[in-house]
């Protein structure tokens, strides 16, 4: 069985590493990479733990092929603080409570940021319809919306007041 | 898995090549293949990836109709703005498929030839009269959509053909098309039905075209020829409305399985084929 | 969105409990760095996998693995017979007592399989591609059985039989056969026949719920190493630790000390991950093999395999008089417990008629097994499905008297100084403030818009206490670190570290809590029973009281004045000798640093026992609205009240509220494992097993009740993670009666059930 070479960009590093033709994006990120922040929750796309962003779009990385990855753009949220600072979601999500066990947390985080990058301003139904892919069994979703809305609304401020 | 290839052609004839050999299956958005892949009920020697062909991936206007590349992801379809006008049942269906992570990646081609009998993508292409053009070994062929599915799980497709594209034919003016499906949730589910609706009116708002296809209520999806009759010539009157749901269960031919029973489901094909009729008639800009 | 009730009477305001800080381990959870089950690596290690058994039920005859040791890269294989036999035993583990035995044939088949699912075999090998082939080259000899997996048909006559040692415990005599009901609890009060004969108007109903599943999105996983010289490591996720050695040890026949087992976070357990499945066998295979093996469950594996919570049949008769005062109630719970008894059917006889005041009772359970997955605790156990049919039968007569839904609870509410149905006296509990907040809610006054309709239902938990263990030590500069046994599920670790804070009178960011490992902290019992908060909460305000203690002596010994003229307040000790007037204060920080002068490190550790858990009441009011075309049904308004005693982190409380009532409407509305004619589960992924989504909920309100703090606990907490999930099966179902016009008593309430029943009604 022959490996693939992959180039890839993750985070806005330049990465490689080699992976058999079965493998998922998912199991690249976690065993080649080191990056276990994505998680495997069910392996079928039913869940969302997995999430990453790809070329920008939302996607769930175990329903990809990690040598689909070749010359793509991965985010994934061990990108998404910066410098040692939090993305205004992450404190939003910590400040309202909108996590228990913290297992979905990563994926969701990603969602709300693709979110947010595809409409700043979503309604609550907007936000629970575009989320309907990140199964969270701890929380009801209640406090994870209000982090959501309330990120959306800081973020929106900063961008006006920029 | 370990006798397992991957390819990723740039030439439709490298891919076709590459198809036409035994166990090759071809991967667009992978959001079927990869859940198969995992459960072990597929088991390919090679992996075709299309997306790196040309025209497989992209939406241009031609001829007064669309074309829709077979690897389009439904992300993309749900973003282009005169594609939604034109057609909202094919782009709202095509959008329900899975979650925004599966839209991502999804693409109608995969949702087609994955012949689902529930694929929430097809019953409104069908309506829309839409058109597949197929690649493979004997050239260039198109056929309309309908035909691709012959079974669950299974197309007519032959060893080396693939989807190109699908080709939405030019719209008259007053035409509007909707789709709606039953699910136990609010997202995230198979369809236990799925309905869609294309009409045209005529200047004084009655239906000079219909048509009704349904999904999930057979092996293949149904072009239900008695349904669009039934509302041609009216207004969407209350007659014409239990003509088209008596049209809709009379052609149902369900099953009963862990998402719904067969009665269930015929009963749900009325009503559905109805509420989409009344979006449709809505959008092209009827009054009732 | 939350209302805190009333301070509680002659109690200081605290500086930290009851205020909402940011969790101490929250920047590693939103960043992905911290650690759970499948995280968690070691050099050398190997792929473990398990064989499972095709058949529902079926005599094991022989397997050869000769094959698959062969093949390379195959390391070790075990079966049942790497393990000791062992006896029944039954042993204090996890959330109830477990028999030892039990436990270790659910873990790996010996004689019998007794599920599709269950494992007969396990390979370590060195990829995943290796395991597999090794699993596809064990040959298994089975003689298929017949099989049963629907509870009434389990216990009827000539129902194929599970084992042939099961006889049931509980009658008035020892049966002379056995049979598939392994025992039948009893709780009983008054007269019954009295107590019917009394009354005016008599309610019947039978209801159903099917084998639910706890949902955890973290898959089992764990690593385990085991060395030459006997001693072995585990990495796991579990809801205990402590309960994982003690477990690993029995099943494997060493000793609980040879074992050190270290928590990893945990991704979601509910009472599904109080027991063990992978962590024994890894350590089979670790040993067999020399080398540390990594097992992760997969999703599918995880329905067929661990959990569930039991489907069950319940039969509730109440007797009321015309003012709805319930005269008497014949309550009958048919739970089914999965290959091997312990379905949670104990509880719900002693919690079915918790809330209630009635002097005729009786309540009856049945334990039957069926050749379903072994049956594991699910929040509350038990109590859910009780409170659906009590409650659904409430209101029932609510309906029939046309009293209020609230009012005919508050007739028969318990109080303090009721006894209650299992048995203590309730004290110091506020169900009735909690029926007063709902009744008084906005919710509850607003007006139904066409096809919705209003369900009420009410839930209690015992709570619990038991042992546990914490440390307080004090770092040179003042800074703090508080140790527990307890894995934190939901956030607890930021209440431990709250309380160590207002105790020591330092800001919350000062203080570190951890989750320790088995050799680094004394004994807890495991994290569930909502007795985290309760229980280790006690064990770290006594360690940090008996920090305070020292630095008052070191202060006073520094000072030279007894210790009684020491005052420890805001993190700082306060010299009250008048004669001595001119010593300043001494900080935490200044005497940590002298702390090597005084009399050694400062340090203190607890263990106990903690008596008198508060017991959880909560009421629940639910809109739902119907499309009547297709039997959908929509959530469109929940509020949740319960007591609580006193909320240490309200955010936290809240969240258990919230996260319970939505796994209550998942069960009412959509979830159930689905069984084929094979005994094969149908829908073991998360795209049939239907868990709500985000679209599925709207916000739900919860209202905190903290009007009886409990007297037991330094800061008034009661357990408040369990209660939430027992009133929402009732609470939509009876909302569903009120849109519908129906009763519908066969959950879950999918569309098409929904559908059928308003069809059935309009003929």
């Amino acid at each position: 069985m022959s490996k693939i070479h992959v180039t890839a960009n993750v985070n806005g590093d330049a990465v490689e590493f080699l992976a058999s033709p079965g493998m998922t994006l998912l199991d690249a990120l976690r065993d080649e990479l080191s990056l276990t922040g994505t998680k495997e929750g069910c392996g079928s796309g039913d869940c969302g733990a997995c999430s990453v962003i790809v070329d920008g779009r939302l996607v769930c990385s175990c329903l990809m092929l990690a040598a689909e990855a070749e010359g793509r753009r991965v985010q994934t949220i061990e990108g998404l603080a910066q410098g040692g600072r939090l993305h205004p979601l992450q404190e939003k999500f910590l400040e309202h409570a909108a996590l228990q066990c913290g297992f979905c947390t990563p994926g969701l985080l990603m969602a709300a940021k693709a979110l947010l990058e595809a409409n700043p301003d979503p309604t609550e139904t907007e936000a629970r319809y575009w989320l309907a892919g990140n199964l969270c069994r701890c929380t009801g979703y209640d406090k994870i919306l209000r982090a959501v809305l309330d990120a959306a609304a800081e973020l929106r401020q900063a961008r006006s007041a920029a | 898995m370990s006798q397992l290839a991957y390819i990723a052609p740039t030439d439709s004839q490298d891919a076709v090549r590459a198809l036409s050999a035994d166990g090759a299956r071809p991967l667009g958005g992978g959001t079927d293949l990869l859940v198969q892949l995992r459960a072990g009920r597929a088991k390919p020697r090679a992996i075709v990836d299309l997306k790196r062909l040309p025209g497989l991936v992209g939406i241009r206007e031609e001829s007064g109709g669309f074309v829709i590349g077979a690897a389009t992801s439904g992300a993309e379809i749900g973003e282009h703005p005169s594609l939604r006008t034109a057609w909202p049942g094919v782009v709202e269906a095509a959008n329900l498929i899975g979650s925004t992570q599966v839209q991502g990646r999804a693409t109608l081609a995969g949702n087609l030839c994955n012949a689902s009998p529930a694929a929430d993508s097809v019953p409104a292409l069908v309506a829309a009269r839409a058109v597949c053009v197929i690649l493979g070994p004997q050239g260039r062929r198109e056929t309309p959509v309908e035909a691709l599915p012959v079974a669950p799980g299974r197309t007519s497709l032959q060893p080396g053909e693939f989807v190109l594209e699908f080709r939405l034919p030019p719209r008259p003016p007053r035409s509007a098309d909707a789709y709606l499906r039953l699910i136990p949730r609010t997202e995230m589910d198979i369809a236990v039905v799925g309905a869609a609706v294309s009409l045209t009116l005529d200047a004084d708002g009655a239906v000079s075209a219909a048509e009704l296809a349904l999904g999930a209520v057979a092996p293949t999806v149904l072009r239900v020829e008695a349904g669009g009759g039934a509302l041609v010539g009216s207004r969407l009157d209350e007659a014409a409305l239990e003509a088209l749901a008596t049209a809709a269960r009379a052609a149902c031919r369900p099953i009963s399985d862990k998402r719904g029973t067969a009665e269930y489901r015929t009963k749900i094909a009325g009503v559905l084929a109805r509420r989409a009729a009344l979006i449709a008639y809505e959008r092209a800009g009827g009054q009732r | 969105m939350s209302e805190t009730l009333q301070r509680p009477a002659g109690k200081a305001a605290f500086e930290v409990v009851g205020t909402r800080p940011v969790r101490p381990d929250g920047a590693d959870k939103v960043t992905g760095r911290a650690a759970y089950g499948a995280d968690f690596d070691m050099p050398g290690q190997l792929v473990g996998k398990i064989l499972r058994s095709p058949h529902a039920h079926a005599r094991i005859v022989a397997i050869d693995a000769s094959k698959a040791k062969a093949l390379p890269g195959v390391k070790a294989v075990v079966t049942a017979a790497d393990f000791p036999n062992l006896a029944s035993e039954i042993v204090e583990g996890g959330e109830s007592a477990s028999n030892t035995r039990d436990l270790s044939l659910n873990v790996m088949a010996r004689d019998k399989a007794l599920y599709q699912g269950h494992a007969v075999a396990a390979v370590a090998a060195t990829s995943v591609a290796a395991a597999q082939a090794a699993l596809d080259a064990i040959k298994v000899t089975y003689e298929v059985l017949p099989h049963v997996t629907d509870v009434l048909e389990a216990m009827a006559e000539g129902a194929p039989l599970l084992h042939d040692d099961l006889y049931t415990e509980g009658l008035e005599s020892r049966p002379t056969a056995p049979s598939n009901v392994s025992r039948r609890p009893v709780s009983q009060r008054g007269d019954l026949e009295a107590g019917f004969a009394l009354a005016e108007v008599i309610v019947e109903g039978s209801y159903r719920t099917a084998a639910v599943h706890q949902g955890y999105i973290e898959p089992h996983a764990c690593v385990a190493a085991w060395s030459e010289n006997g001693r072995c490591e585990v990495w796991s996720s579990s809801q205990g630790q402590f309960m994982v050695r003690t477990y690993c040890a029995k099943l494997l026949g060493i000793e609980a000390s040879d074992i050190r087992v270290v928590p990893a976070e945990i991704g979601g357990g509910f009472g599904g991950k109080t027991t063990v499945y992978l962590e024994p066998v890894a350590l089979a295979l670790s040993r067999a093999s020399g080398r540390p093996v990594k097992m992760v469950m997969s999703r599918d594996e995880v329905f067929r395999a661990t959990g569930p919570n039991p489907a069950a049949v319940i039969e509730v008769k109440l007797g009321a008089l015309k003012d709805g005062t319930i005269v008497a109630a014949d309550v009958k719970l048919k739970f089914q417990a999965g290959g091997f008894p312990g379905s949670p059917v104990g509880a719900a006889v002693m919690t079915a008629l918790a809330c209630y005041d009635i002097p005729n009772f009786l309540i009856t359970g049945w334990d039957v097994v069926t050749n379903t997955p072994k049956t594991a605790a699910y929040r509350a156990p038990g109590a859910p499905i009780a409170a659906l049919g009590v409650e659904s039968a409430v209101d029932e007569l609510a309906l029939k008297l046309g009293l209020d839904p609230i009012a005919i609870r508050e007739k028969n509410a318990v109080r303090d100084g009721t006894k209650a149905s299992y048995g203590p006296v309730f004290s110091n509990i506020a169900y009735l403030d909690t029926l007063a907040a709902i009744r008084d809610s906005e919710h509850y006054k607003a007006p139904l818009g066409p096809n919705q309709g209003r369900g009420v239902a009410v839930g209690f938990w015992f709570n619990i206490g038991g042992e546990s263990s914490a440390a307080v030590h004090l770092a040179d500069d003042g800074s703090v670190v508080v140790m527990s046994g307890n894995p934190d599920i939901g956030g607890s670790r930021a209440s431990m570290a709250m309380m160590a804070a207002e105790v020591l009178g330092v800001s919350v960011e000062r203080v570190r809590p951890m989750v320790a490992d088995t050799t680094s902290i004394g004994f807890s019992m495991l994290t569930g029973g909502s007795r985290t908060t309760f229980a280790t909460g006690m064990a770290v305000t006594q360690a940090a009281q008996k920090v305070v203690d020292d630095l008052r002596a070191r202060a006073a010994l520094l000072w030279e004045v007894p210790v009684e003229m020491v005052e420890w307040r805001a993190g700082a000790a306060h010299c009250l000798d008048p004669a001595k007037a001119d010593k300043a204060p001494m900080s935490i920080a200044s005497l940590a640093a002298t702390a090597g002068r005084t009399g050694g490190p400062i340090s203190a550790q607890v263990s106990l026992n903690a008596q008198g858990a508060g017991p959880g009441f909560a009421v629940h009011l639910c809109d739902l609205e119907i499309d009547p075309e297709t039997g959908e049904s929509t959530i469109v308004r929940y509020t949740a009240a319960q007591d609580v005693g006193k909320a240490i982190h309200p955010s936290y409380v809240e969240g258990q509220v919230q996260g319970g009532v939505a796994q209550g409407v998942g069960w009412a509305l959509n979830e159930e494992y689905v069984f084929d004619a094979q005994g094969q589960m149908e829908n073991p992924g998360f795209l049939d097993y239907r868990m709500p989504v985000a679209s599925d909920l709207p916000m739900i309100d919860a209202i905190l009740i903290e009007t009886a703090p409990n007297p037991n606990h330094p800061f008034g907490a009661k357990g408040v993670g369990e209660v939430p999930i027992v009133p929402p099966l009732a609470a939509v179902a009876n909302a569903m009666r009120r849109a519908a016009g129906v009763r519908m008593t066969d959950l879950p309430l999918s569309p098409p059930k929904v559908l059928a029943a308003l069809d059935a009604a309009r003929s």
